[in-house]
């Protein structure tokens, strides 16, 4: 019975209408909440998405909308109460190597050279044989990231934005099946996070990768996305799902078009309309 | 008050704008002349009162017979003598008690700060013990252990421990949200997560906790040959005072203070091969 979910959960993603048609759903969840018990604390109500293969989705919600919940739930790091997760048709039931993650912070430790800090998850997982072995990999990431040169420099000496670009192929050589994005730039300047969302969406159209992003900013989450879920608090839900059609790859300039604002400013009225009640 | 020119040019013109910040002479002096200025006005001032007889020569030597009192020592020391064996002796008492505090401190802050076990059950008895006056110990260790070195690599190592038990903990704890989700998602267990993130992470205050059991150690070792005899140079410095010769006193201080800069020393070097990002890390948030 178990072993037959996965299969049935496709079947009935086929029925439901997703962005790419195309595209079969990497990352499905249905009917996920969660409930703190001991708090009693109601953090997400019913909440069912699909990633498409190659599609980027952003959540946007205040504070305390249970997107962190959210992304924890789908990075396998806290059990869902009730419903199902599942990310290439097996069910999530912990962390899982086919998912890579990024911070606010790019935590990158001190005392490892940059590359070295880029193979952890290697090294964690299969072995300090293992990592050396995928070191040439991982040159490879930091050219695409546009940080060739940089392997055995130490943290220290990266900038923020380099630092986050190091995070990125940290998050890469893995090559998972969703990459799960928690507000990753936001401690950036605003023109440096800019600049580094546009390189995100070359990655990941160049890796195509499916991509989940949590973000404050209403536009940052228009400029990136496929698809914008709108999320509001107490408990935590989805309220409206916006397809956003402006043409891939998206530019800069599109930050200042009519139709990118008209977008914004229907996802922002969403917002105020339940988010600050 | 003197000015220095901010942003001094040669080829200035009439129509810039010149800026002056007055900066006080006395903060404007380089620092090798104040500190060695200082050094000679103490000693001007010590050399006044004594040989004024302001205050008695039992009490307070002059610094000239304490300068006499170091060559006849260091002589002693360099030639082998009696005093180098009494050196050793007490070299010997803080290396060990050193290493003692730091197997028996590390092995516990490892447990404090890594078990919830060792948080609730054990930390409330380290820190009860810790507010003892431990150099109140030193008798008992004594009775136990014999008038040997032993009873004084005991204390040295029971001053030195504390310090070392809360420094690793704090260190294991100095791990922000961020790098222990990174390690989760990564999908690293308990062992990996502390051998390669929390043990690093925490190595800065690690080793502050053992610079600061560095200078227990010596108090430790020295307590011990006071209260309990021995052959080292602790036992040299109560003979010396037990006979009013304050200059040797000073001289033994100040070569004793020698060996506890060595150590101190050896520490902060061992830290800078170990901890090799952290003064690159502190200079860049200093200068933001």
């Amino acid at each position: 019975m178990e072993r037959r979910q996965p299969e049935l959960i496709s079947a009935a993603a086929a029925l439901r209408p997703t962005t790419r048609q195309a595209a079969p759903p990497v990352y499905e969840l249905r009917g996920v909440s969660k409930t703190y018990a001991l708090r009693n604390v109601h953090a997400l109500d019913v909440i069912d998405l699909q990633l498409a293969k190659g599609s980027f989705s952003s959540v946007i919600g205040s504070s305390g909308c249970g997107k962190s919940t959210l992304l924890k739930i789908m990075a396998g790091l806290v059990p869902p109460s009730r419903g199902s997760v599942v990310l290439a048709g097996k069910p999530v039931t912990g962390p899982r190597r086919d998912i890579g993650m990024m911070f606010q912070q790019a935590t990158l430790f001190p005392w490892r050279t940059t590359i070295e800090n880029i193979v952890l998850p290697i090294e964690i997982r299969d072995g300090k044989g293992a990592a050396r072995a995928k070191h040439d990999a991982a040159r490879a990431l930091l050219e695409l990231v546009g940080l060739k040169g940089f392997e055995n420099v130490y943290p220290g000496e990266l900038s923020g934005g380099m630092a986050q670009r190091a995070a990125i192929c940290r998050m890469l050589i893995t090559a998972p099946e969703v990459l799960l994005l928690d507000e990753p730039f936001s401690a950036l300047d605003e023109l440096t996070r800019e600049f580094m969302n546009m390189e995100l969406q070359r990655i990941c159209i160049d890796q195509h990768a499916t991509a989940f992003l949590v973000t404050h900013s209403i536009q940052e989450a228009v400029i990136l996305s496929d698809v914008v879920y709108v999320m509001t608090p107490r408990p935590g839900r989805i309220v409206e799902a916006v397809t956003i059609d402006l043409p891939r790859p998206r530019t800069l300039d599109m930050l200042s078009t009519a139709h990118f604002g008209a977008i914004v400013q229907a996802i922002r009225d969403r917002l105020d309309k339940e988010a600050f009640l | 008050m003197n000015q220095v020119e901010l942003a001094p040019e040669r080829t200035r013109t009439a129509a810039d704008t010149v800026w002056f910040e007055h900066v006080s002479w006395i903060d404007s002096i380089p620092r090798s002349v104040a500190m060695i200025g200082l050094f000679v006005v103490f000693i001007a001032l010590w050399q006044f009162l004594t040989t004024l007889n302001i205050i008695s020569p039992i009490i307070l030597p002059t610094p000239l017979e304490v300068a006499e009192d170091l060559i006849f020592v260091g002589a002693n020391l360099v030639s082998g003598d009696y005093m180098l064996g009494a050196l050793w002796i007490t070299t010997k008492e803080v290396i060990y008690g050193f290493a003692l505090a730091i197997a028996i401190g590390f092995s516990l802050g490892v447990l404090v700060g890594e078990t919830a076990f060792g948080e609730r059950a054990v930390m409330p008895y380290l820190v009860a013990i810790d507010t003892m006056p431990k150099i109140a110990f030193a008798p008992l260790f004594v009775a136990w252990l014999g008038f040997d070195i032993a009873s004084k690599v005991a204390l040295a190592a029971f001053i030195a421990t504390f310090p070392i038990v809360v420094a690793t903990a704090a260190g294991l704890h100095a791990a922000d949200d961020n790098a222990r989700m990174l390690f989760k998602t990564m999908g690293a267990g308990r062992w990996q997560t502390l051998v390669k993130m929390k043990l690093p992470t925490g190595l800065p205050h690690i080793f502050t906790g053992l610079k600061i059991a560095s200078v227990g150690v010596m108090a430790g070792a020295i307590t011990g040959e006071f209260l309990g005899g021995g052959k080292g140079f602790g036992e040299l410095i109560r003979i010396s005072a037990s006979q009013l010769n304050t200059p040797r006193v000073f001289s033994l201080i100040l070569y004793l203070s020698l060996l506890g800069l060595a150590l101190f020393a050896s520490v902060t070097w061992v830290q800078r091969r170990f901890v090799f990002w952290h003064r690159a890390e502190v200079r860049a948030a200093a200068e933001g």
